[in-house]
């Protein structure tokens, strides 16, 4: 969020401490944010210090999250894949689907899985192949996917998937600690390492900030689009996987209007929708941060459609709030 | 030639002629003047909706928020006809476009002076916006019992055989054509859109362009929201869930290019009656209604597909061994 052009007309003669661009950063602000939301929630609501609460909080937002390491790695490469929930509708309809012919567990999160990689890849084609923007690909794959789960199922659903299966989304590891928690950490580190320490993830930052030059200097641009579009799908085919057995049943309109929910959640974690910045430890706060606000208003016994209300105020705010301040700063100091 | 026939009109206009030709094949009644009409009616709202969408995508922004503008409106009119049930309609439709335009200008504000990308903001607004309508109706339904006659009326009475509801369309239609080529502002609109830079060399003032095209959507989303709720005769929270994505689908299947710059009106129009002819036709050859989602699905990337390669300009390709450059330089 630092190269909106309004700081530019200063350039000082050397740079802050790295200490002190962090706590600068937007990680920082959005940290102390979600310190304040949880602050506030334990003083609004006496159920919410509970660690079976807490604990049960973060099923809103941990199978968002694995979606959303993927999804800002491609938003920092200028793509978007708006068709995320849609492959969930999808895999999870396969895999009810295989259930009718008796497949077992492992076939069950095996064909999730695969669906959701070559519904990633079915993107990717239209993409890096066939040069399409991906916000009308993925917007036309949204319906198309979601149609596919339509065609299949109706008004129907599956139901009755195996004891065993039910134990990636309700199961638990140790004491308060579920499944889908340590899904969500293995995830984040694989795909924080995987963006900052190796050539793969600058190359995903060169690719944003100038695709011409990115193909220039060497780098296989539409090879690692096509890749990450294959980890977005991928990461649906297991957020779907959790999510089915969370639920314990398929209906076509599962998960409908994720999208936009892990579209907010990497935003709000600083990447620039335009491409070229972000990181994954703003994507993980961003995360705790929705999952605090939705989880305390629930307590407050809020409707979730007005809990919407809350985050999208929280996406226009955080993006607005700093370039006001931004430009009233300039107007201070002209 | 081209300049005189609009190649991409002309086949998508192909293509409908063809769809409603097979379906007459084997169900005649499709095409009978009557039904026609009715599909027309049908098909209005998209294609009031298409035409501010168009606008806003000519500007290389995204109006995402337009079907939970629509919702917000017809619930709010709704709720004044049922508080008011004298209030004539011209007022009512005033209201609608009134309310339509403001929420449009909260997009357009925050896109012109906080330069925010205008896809985060309509994700934004589109949920304040629904969340919005189940505040102020507390979650309840207005039903057509509780709407005053005149009310529910005006957009089915007939005029010259015709629905209001598509009149309105038709003149929507006509209003359109002439803003975008035979005045300042549907000039400048295609100019932003195609080459933002050189518009700001030439007067024009981008980001105010894309402000007046959000508050036209907007305005246009109001305008639905009613007739939509007095031709359907019931206002909820959810009421046009998920149209925003039939009204981009109607654009980029009409040949907007998403990219901005460049569209027409006559485009807009036929994507936008082409989805109407699939959707009113489902039904009468037997197919599912559940089918609908994935046609237009395919129908979107089949359209995107095509225009890109249409549209494409042979550039010269100075670096042929490491790869394409396709989609590096948009």
């Amino acid at each position: 969020m630092t190269d909106t052009g309004l700081q530019t007309r200063f350039v000082p003669d050397r740079l802050h401490s790295r200490a002190y661009r962090t706590l600068r950063s937007w990680e920082a602000l959005l940290l102390v944010v979600a310190i304040a939301i949880f602050v506030v929630n334990s003083f609004a609501s006496p159920y919410f210090l509970s660690a079976w609460n807490l604990s049960d909080a973060t099923f809103n937002f941990t199978e968002k999250a694995m979606i959303a390491f993927a999804m800002a790695l491609l938003i920092i490469s200028g793509e978007i894949d708006l068709s995320v929930a849609s492959i969930i509708a999808l895999a999870s309809t396969a895999m009810g689907l295989a259930l009718q012919y008796g497949a077992g567990t492992p076939e069950l999160v095996l064909i999730g899985l695969t669906v959701g990689l070559l519904c990633g890849a079915f993107n990717a084609v239209f993409v890096t192949i066939l040069g399409l923007p991906s916000i009308v690909v993925t917007i036309g794959t949204m319906s198309l996917f979601r149609g596919i789960s339509y065609i299949i199922l109706g008004d129907d659903a599956f139901r009755g998937y195996p004891a065993s299966f039910s134990w990636f989304g309700q199961g638990y590891i140790y004491w308060v600690f579920t499944v889908e928690m340590l899904l969500f950490v293995i995830i984040a580190i694989v795909y924080g390492v995987l963006l900052h320490k190796t050539n793969f993830g600058r190359a995903v930052y060169a690719i944003g900030n100038n695709p011409t030059g990115a193909l220039f200097s060497g780098i296989r641009v539409q090879r690692v689009k096509f890749i990450l579009f294959l980890l977005t799908g991928l990461m649906s085919g297991v957020a779907a996987v959790c999510l089915t057995s969370r639920l314990g049943s398929t209906r076509p309109s599962i998960a409908t209007g994720m999208e936009l929910e892990v579209v907010t959640m990497v935003v709000l974690g600083g990447v620039n929708i335009l491409g070229g910045s972000g990181s994954i430890p703003g994507v993980v706060i961003a995360a705790f941060v929705m999952g605090l606000v939705t989880f305390g208003l629930g307590l407050l016994n809020v409707p979730g459609i007005v809990m919407s209300i809350f985050i999208g105020l929280l996406l226009i705010g955080v993006i607005a709030l700093p370039r006001l301040w931004g430009m009233m700063a300039a107007r201070r100091g002209r | 030639m081209s300049r005189f026939i609009p190649v991409r009109e002309t086949i998508l206009a192909a293509a409908i002629l063809v769809l409603m030709f097979l379906i007459a094949s084997r169900f005649p009644g499709f095409v009978a003047p009557s039904n026609l009409a009715n599909v027309f009616n049908d098909t209005s709202p998209l294609i009031i909706l298409a035409l501010g969408q168009m606008v806003v995508i000519l500007t290389r922004c995204i109006d995402l928020s337009v079907a939970a503008n629509l919702a917000l409106t017809g619930m709010a009119v709704a709720m004044i006809n049922v508080a008011m049930p004298g209030l004539p309609i011209p007022v009512i439709i005033a209201i609608a476009i009134l309310t339509g335009s403001f929420m449009g200008a909260i997009n357009g504000i925050l896109v012109w002076k906080l330069a925010i990308p205008p896809i985060v903001v309509t994700l934004g607004t589109m949920t304040i916006f629904r969340g919005i309508i189940f505040l102020i109706s507390d979650g309840k339904w207005v039903n057509s019992h509780e709407m005053s006659p005149a009310f529910t009326g005006f957009p089915r009475a007939e005029l010259l055989g015709l629905p209001v509801l598509s009149w309105i369309a038709v003149a929507t239609v006509l209003i359109f054509a002439v803003m975008m080529s035979r005045t300042p502002l549907g000039r400048s609109i295609f100019a932003v859109g195609g080459n933002p830079h050189a518009a700001v060399y030439t007067g024009i003032n981008v980001g105010k362009t894309q402000f007046l095209a959000f508050v036209i959507s907007g305005a246009l989303a109001g305008l639905t929201g009613y007739l939509w709720v007095a031709r359907y005769a019931v206002a909820y929270v959810d009421i046009a869930g998920g149209f925003e994505l039939e009204v981009v689908a109607a654009c980029v299947i009409g040949g907007i290019s998403i990219a901005g710059g460049i569209g027409s009106v006559g485009g807009a129009v036929l994507g936008a009656i082409f989805l109407g002819v699939v959707k009113n036709a489902l039904p009468v050859v037997n197919i599912s209604p559940f089918w609908q989602l994935a046609i237009s699905g395919s129908a979107i990337l089949i359209a995107v597909a095509f225009n890109a390669r249409a549209g494409r300009t042979k550039g010269r390709i100075i670096l042929k061994s490491a790869e394409k450059p396709v989609g590096a330089t948009p």
